[in-house]
């Protein structure tokens, strides 16, 4: 146990907790935009493994990271239009929308894995490597733990004050959160509610695409069945815990992240603490979370009610 | 005067009813015009075509004589045409002025709210609005929630302002403020026009335009009209507004409430130290501005919400806190206020909605199963008895109107009661004929020496049918007062806050 404390553990951890965060961060601020406009899109899952494995094809047919990452981001995208269009259009109810789309999306990508490795050796690439940032990597402790990290790290950072400032300091961002707060609000304005939903939808899709993308490009060299174990339910759950507010949400994800994290440490080190407990703990964090913050719940009143005029 | 708006030949259809048929209205520059009819007139597809809400199937609607298209809410705003609706559209969670500019900045990515804050400071002050744009809407009363809305019309420049129900949520007090304000907007060249079913309302207009069952009975110049004119056109027939009731000296005490309070889901006292009794032969009225606790007070009468203090003794015994069934099982029939959410089920039928809640009582069922022999037995004698239009007893009672929908509540709550029928809102949304059945209905009870506690938002109801009105405010009752010894306005200021005369409640607990 005691070998957890020493430095280059510590920085181990660290560090690798800012590795699952980042992708992981990128999916739950797409999720924020969408839930904030009352889509509650539970296709998290199913939208990051189709964003992993568009970024995995191209990869190796062009060998172009960020051919890839545009792909992932494009395959999120339009996994967000299908939601969009059942959930703005068809007024589906959304939790069937979204369990819809993860069985569709597990299928459909190993079915198009299968058919593009039929007959030969998968197909690996290379993925994103460390850029160390001058002066700053060279800082003890911060410096390879912040500032030693893939490009795209630091890009998923960025996007939590993004979307904070997209979200509280923007027109867009008060008409985003009029949506899932009371459409009609914006519908009596004659402003178009479907379109606003469709063009949210899909932002944050593509950003939660992005996220299954830069864990395939960053941490991995070939796709897999099921790659993405779950994540996508980790980001629902941030949400949750985070009170649907971007900074809550960086601070679940983070706590998340290093559980993990430690997790994986400890199970290295060899200490006498159950794995599977410590990955069971954000879920029972956020249902104590869920029950301490009843009485003031930032969860967008019209959630997942699909709006209709009357 | 220069014609603002005219409307020839509108009609509109939703699945085969017709919600108006050829109709033609206009409306004059500076006027209040009302639009006065029952539920189901037609009025607000009116108001939502002239909006832009709805497509009207035909007719055409001309803007100062120009034929314009209104097909969404994006053109009638464009035209000058605002419109506060009965139900309010706004986000609790946003400010005052971030619910007034959401979607209306046209250019720019930041927010640009002191353009807006400027232009609002000079409506609010050029009308006398009182209103702190930096509060958030879930902290304002609902009355002042009116102004937010009606701000939001003024901020998009309205020249035409549709109002509908503007004083559904109001006290009396805040009713004439509303007026005055809209007068001056009149003054200004401002056109209004002005949704109600209320004759008092309608009084205060330039023109009214009555609707019947999607058509255009009349317009009259209000000054020209009588009420009694006005409430005929509407029905069709004639009516009479007072229902007649016999003087009946109260008998025993049924209902004894003191120092009841309740908490409410945030832990908020909705019921605070409410205190009154009922006798036979007397029905007491329940006064107040929609959530001010009369809800809650029903609830806990009739067992549903468990009181935090106090005691309710109903024929002597101590019920607080007892569960809805023992209170149905002792007598106390309960007519919620809403009818198609807490009254009934909707999805069942006529039959299965009269024996809910006596489901388990052997006349109604054998063993485990329901006897549907006797279910629907008893189906058939109730819509019989209670002349409830319905094709048969299998029919969902969410398929019927409002006004028979109530009637099946009636029939059951009356069957079973003995003693006490708590009433909440009993007439809210009905037609007038229907209206006049249920308050005859009450009365009869009142005759058989029920007691009745009986909550209504129309004052006109309370003062023709109760003996003594509670008036509620905030979970208090400021005063219990006889009718026939003040004024409307009298009750309208205890509505607001104000205490008044208790006297009448101690002369009846000594008593």
């Amino acid at each position: 146990m005691s070998q957890l404390f020493q430095e280059a553990i510590i920085i181990s951890i660290l560090a690798s907790t800012i590795r699952i965060m980042t992708p992981l961060l990128f999916s739950a601020m797409g999720e924020l935009i969408t839930q904030r406009a009352g889509i509650w899109n539970m296709g998290v899952e199913g939208t990051m493994l189709t964003g992993a494995f568009a970024a995995y094809l191209v990869a190796t047919l062009t060998g172009s990271l960020w051919l890839a990452v545009l792909a992932a981001i494009v395959a999120g995208a339009l996994m967000g239009l299908v939601i969009a269009f059942m959930t703005a259009t068809l007024r589906v109810d959304h939790f069937i929308a979204g369990l819809g789309l993860n069985l569709l999306a597990g299928g459909l990508t190993l079915y198009w894995f299968q058919s593009y490795i039929q007959g030969r050796a998968q197909p690996i690439f290379s993925g994103f490597q460390d850029v160390d940032i001058p002066l700053l990597s060279d800082i003890p402790v911060i410096g390879p733990v912040l500032f030693s990290q893939r490009a795209l790290t630091y890009v998923a950072l960025l996007v939590v004050p993004v979307v904070w400032f997209l979200l509280y300091r923007s027109r867009y961002g008060l008409e985003l959160r009029c949506l899932g707060e009371n459409p009609k609000a914006l519908d009596v304005k004659g402003l178009s509610v479907s379109a606003r939903q469709y063009l949210a939808v899909m932002l944050g899709s593509a950003m939660t695409g992005l996220g299954g993308g830069f864990l395939m490009l960053g941490f991995s060299d070939r796709f897999l069945a099921d790659f993405t174990a779950g994540r996508g339910w980790i980001v629902i759950v941030a949400l949750i815990a985070g009170n649907w507010r971007p900074r809550g949400v960086l601070i679940a994800v983070t706590a998340f992240a290093f559980l993990e994290s430690l997790a994986t440490h400890l199970q290295v080190v060899g200490a006498q603490v159950p794995h599977q407990l410590l990955l069971a703990l954000p879920y029972l964090a956020s249902i104590g979370l869920l029950m301490g913050l009843r009485f003031r719940s930032g969860q967008p009143a019209r959630l997942g009610i699909p709006y209709a005029r009357e | 005067m220069s014609t603002a708006l005219r409307v020839e030949g509108l009609t509109k259809r939703f699945a085969g009813v017709t919600a108006n048929d050829d109709v033609d209205f206009d409306l004059r520059r500076g006027e209040i015009h009302c639009l006065f009819g029952e539920n189901g007139a037609g009025k607000s597809t009116l108001s939502s075509c002239i909006f832009g809400f709805y497509r009207p199937d035909k007719g055409e609607i001309l803007l100062r004589d120009q034929p314009v298209q209104i097909a969404s809410p994006m053109d009638a705003i464009r035209h000058g045409i605002g419109m506060v609706h009965q139900h309010f559209v706004l986000v609790p969670e946003f400010t005052v002025l971030e619910n007034i500019i959401v979607g209306t900045q046209r250019s720019g990515w930041r927010l640009n709210a002191a353009e807006a804050r400027q232009k609002l400071r000079g409506i609010c002050d050029g009308y006398g609005i009182d209103l702190d744009l930096d509060a958030y809407v879930w902290e304002l009363p609902v009355g002042r929630q009116q102004w937010v809305e009606i701000l939001k019309a003024l901020y998009l420049d309205a020249q035409i302002l549709i109002l509908d129900e503007p004083t559904a949520v109001l006290t009396p007090g805040e009713s004439k403020v509303l007026f005055d304000i809209v007068r001056k907007m009149c003054a200004r060249g401002m056109s209004i026009i002005l949704i109600t079913h209320k004759l008092v309302e309608v009084m205060q207009s330039d023109r009214v335009t009555v609707l019947r069952k999607g058509r255009v009975v009349a317009t009259l110049d209000t000054p020209a009209t009588t009420p009694d004119e006005l409430a005929r056109l509407m029905v069709g027939r004639d009516v009479s507004f007072t229902v007649t009731k016999p003087e009946l000296a109260p008998g025993e005490t049924i209902l004894a409430v003191e120092g009841l309070s309740a908490r409410g889901f945030w832990g908020d006292a909705v019921l605070k130290d409410v205190s009154f009794s009922v006798a036979q032969h007397e029905i007491l009225g329940i006064a107040g501005v929609a959530g001010n606790g009369q809800k809650e007070l029903f609830e806990v009468l009739c067992g549903v919400r468990r009181p935090a203090a106090g005691s309710i003794r109903f024929k002597g015994e101590e019920v607080a806190g007892m569960s809805p069934r023992a209170m149905m099982d002792r007598g106390v029939g309960h007519i919620p206020d809403d009818r198609f959410r807490e009254g009934l089920v909707p999805e069942f039928s006529v039959a299965e909605n009269v024996v809910l809640g006596w489901q388990r009582s052997p006349k109604y069922c054998n063993g485990p199963l329901m006897d549907r022999e006797a279910i629907t037995g008893l189906a058939r004698e109730m819509i019989g008895e209670y002349q409830i239009t319905t094709r048969d007893e299998h029919v969902s009672a969410g398929k019927l109107s409002g006004g028979n929908a109530q009637k099946i509540i009636i029939a059951r709550e009356f069957l079973h009661a003995s003693g006490l029928v708590l009433a909440n809102q009993p007439t809210r949304g009905l037609d007038v004929g229907v209206i006049e059945y249920v308050q005859t209905q009450l009365l009869k009870k009142r005759a058989e020496g029920f007691a009745i506690v009986l909550a209504s938002e129309e004052l006109s109801d309370l003062f023709s049918l109760a003996d003594r009105i509670a008036v509620m405010f905030k979970g208090e009752i400021m005063g219990i007062v006889d009718p026939r010894k003040v004024t409307v306005a009298e009750v309208g200021v205890m509505m607001a806050g104000r205490r008044g005369d208790i006297a009448a409640s101690k002369e009846r607990v000594s008593a």
